[in-house]
């Protein structure tokens, strides 16, 4: 789960992680209050949206009245912005963050991720901040730095030292800056953070450290004890079938094609994909219908994939693993039945009894094509596409 | 021979009573696997399944000494439930459990290098040596004894390979379902080495997807250290850039853990790639 910057910065002031003096706004009507409550005779505004590229997209603005601030929000609140992380139809502004304005000496960046490879929480820090870190490191390897660390661990004074020596700090921001990792780590663990990004950090015109931007991504696996963070979800921000496929407690990523398709496993319909864009078609989304493929989900499941116009036929992958075969066809078709299917549905069965289930299906009066093997399945999923 | 469990497992089931516990405690027992007994706090003292119940993994050891253990505990519980089996000298413990918090996997992975356990799992469908033992959900009849070891990070994929290998009769070894979580109890690498070192393995069947780099790991053990052929299929070739899909392991990202990138890895390295997830039994049967 994703959290907007604003959301970040809020987790950033509890633990005393340096921010600008900033405001978020919902409404422009509060627009004027929030820029002479923060003062100053500049303002930073800035969308609020779950992607990167604000910027270079219009979506982050210099101002220096007020009545630009104003003028800014009434452009975007309830507009979206398209940004090249997004896609065309791009992200739903429902806030604005708005911020004194910092004089940046130089731009530097901070993460902090889970690393599969060393099993550790590592920060990454580089030099040079405010651009895209992969650039970094495939053309400056010496500029980023790498650090695993361990919560509560004697060293990591030692290691920040590190960090800041790569990051180019003097003594006095080296100073600040042992503690703000100390705080980043302390916020990542006790909220389950699953990525934490900093770009940039800067240095600003008194030589101080501070945040100017936030990202945060939270391991939704943790959701369950993290009930401030869970409460921060904007549902806005997420593809309405997948968000309601989320809350069914199924697994739906929606694709450009237009062959929907519902398998059980996560591994399978990813291998299901790949089969269908072999043989020269295009699925319109994955979607994991879990282990158990019941009528209920199996109904849940069409209703999601149906609700895309694109969609001009349904491929059913189950391999039926402890669950029969012949229960599944026979929640497949109460589900067809129920959800009145106009388009054809190409069904491939395996496992426990899936001849009984083909069978089931082959019986059953309504248009179901029956296929037991995978790859005739697709090539048939495939010519009906077409 | 096999890898992992075999006729002399003596299995421990922690959530033994629970519905899941129960099911396929029901089908692991009718498949053969001796189970002595489960774990479900609170209800120590009782029988399940002909099976004594005990309240925690140390009166199950001293009782009856298992010399594995299953979980299928609730998420929120599994930590706990890991760490109580590791730390009771369980040497090998299958965790199927699904949504466990990565922070929590940390803290587990380090515990159980120390103890010097295997886990496997968690987010997995387990371990089967065919007509031996099952440790897990896998349907147990679409399996035969023979020599072709399979690890996969997926379930239902896991059962297509099994599928495959059966149909053209060479049947498995053992099949380990190492799951599909960021940080895995045993990786690739872990599994690969005791199916190299297994004499009745002839080849062994690797299903990765995307998202992080234990298949380019993977591929450069092969090349140094497995003289067995290896196949390989990777799922996930037309899945977009930083979408998880479906398993909290699967996503692309940074431009990293591309199914394109893994497959020219393995390939660089000597292992065999089925480019279609119909073509694995085929392709295992060209380099045997």
């Amino acid at each position: 789960m994703n959290l907007h910057e604003y959301q970040g910065k809020q987790l950033f002031a509890e633990y005393n992680i340096p921010i600008s003096k900033g405001k978020v706004i919902f409404s422009p009507d509060e627009v004027i209050d929030a820029c002479n409550e923060i003062g100053g005779t500049k303002w930073v505004v800035k969308t609020q949206v779950h992607a990167g590229g604000r910027g270079k997209s219009g979506g982050v603005e210099l101002v220096d009245s007020p009545e630009k601030a104003l003028e800014f929000s009434k452009k975007w609140i309830a507009k979206r912005l398209v940004t090249y992380q997004t896609d065309s139809k791009g992200q739903l502004v429902n806030s604005i963050l708005i911020e004194e304005c910092t004089e940046i000496k130089s731009e530097l960046y901070l993460s902090a991720v889970v690393d599969r490879e060393s099993q550790k929480i590592v920060f990454i820090g580089s030099s040079e901040g405010g651009v895209n870190i992969e650039d970094v490191a495939k053309n400056y390897p010496d500029k980023i730095i790498y650090q695993a660390v361990e919560f509560k661990d004697k060293n990591l004074a030692d290691q920040s030292i590190d960090i800041a020596n790569v990051l180019k700090l003097n003594d006095d921001q080296t100073k600040q800056f042992i503690p703000m990792i100390e705080n980043l780590l302390r916020l990542f663990v006790e909220n389950d953070l699953s990525l934490l990004e900093i770009n940039p950090l800067v240095i600003d015109d008194n030589g101080d450290l501070l945040c100017l931007d936030a990202k945060i991504n939270i391991d939704s696996n943790a959701l369950f004890r993290q009930p401030k963070i869970n409460d921060m979800y904007d549902e806005t921000q997420e593809d309405p079938q997948e968000a309601e496929a989320a809350y069914n407690d199924l697994s739906y990523v929606s694709l450009d094609g237009n062959i929907g398709c519902m398998v059980n496993g996560a591994g399978l319909a990813m291998g299901t994909m790949d089969t269908i864009k072999y043989f020269g078609g295009n699925p319109a989304n994955f979607l994991d219908v879990g282990g158990t493929a019941t009528q209920e989900r199996v109904t849940k499941a069409f209703k999601i994939i149906l609700r895309d116009p694109e969609v001009k036929v349904v491929l059913v992958n189950i391999f039926g693993g402890i669950v029969r075969c012949d229960l599944i066809a026979e929640g497949v078709i109460a589900a067809i039945k129920d959800v009145d299917i106009k388009i054809p549905v190409v069904v491939r069965l395996e496992g426990n009894n899936a001849e009984l289930g083909a069978e089931i299906l082959l019986n059953s009066n309504i248009r179901i094509i029956s296929i037991n093997d995978l790859a005739e399945a697709a090539k048939k999923s495939v010519e009906l596409a077409k | 021979m096999s890898i992992l469990v075999n006729k002399d497992t003596r299995l421990l089931v922690q959530g033994f009573t629970g519905s899941q516990g129960t099911l396929h405690s029901e089908q692991s027992i009718s498949y053969g696997t001796n189970i002595v007994g489960g774990v479900t706090p609170g209800k120590g003292g009782n029988t399940h399944l002909d099976r004594p119940v005990f309240n925690t993994v140390e009166e199950a050891v001293k009782e009856v000494e298992p010399n594995a253990s299953l979980i299928f505990v609730p998420a929120k519980f599994c930590k706990n439930s890991i760490i109580e089996a590791a730390e009771a000298n369980i040497k090998l413990i299958v965790c199927i459990t699904e949504g466990i918090p990565t922070l929590d996997m940390l803290e587990v992975k380090k515990t159980v290098d120390k103890l010097g356990v295997r886990l496997i799992g968690p987010n997995c469908p387990g371990v089967i040596t065919p007509g031996e033992a099952k440790l897990g959900i896998m349907p147990g009849d679409i399996h035969l004894a023979g020599s072709i070891g399979i690890i996969s990070r997926s379930g239902t994929l896991t059962y297509e390979a099994v599928k495959q290998t059966t149909d053209i009769g060479l049947g498995q070894s053992s099949c380990v379902g190492i799951g599909g979580d960021p940080i895995p109890g045993s990786s690739f690498v872990d599994i690969l080495k005791l199916f190299e070192d297994d004499k009745k393995t002839e080849a062994i069947v690797m299903v990765g997807e995307i998202g992080g780099n234990a298949e380019e790991t993977a591929a450069e053990y092969i090349r140094d250290n497995i003289s067995k052929p290896v196949v390989s299929y990777i799922a996930g070739q037309t899945a977009p850039v930083g979408k998880r899909m479906g398993h909290a392991g699967a996503i692309i990202a940074g431009g990293k853990g591309t199914a394109k990138d893994k497959i020219e890895k393995l390939k660089k390295c000597g292992v065999h790639i089925a480019d279609n997830l119909v073509s694995i039994g085929e392709k295992v049967s060209e380099v045997l």
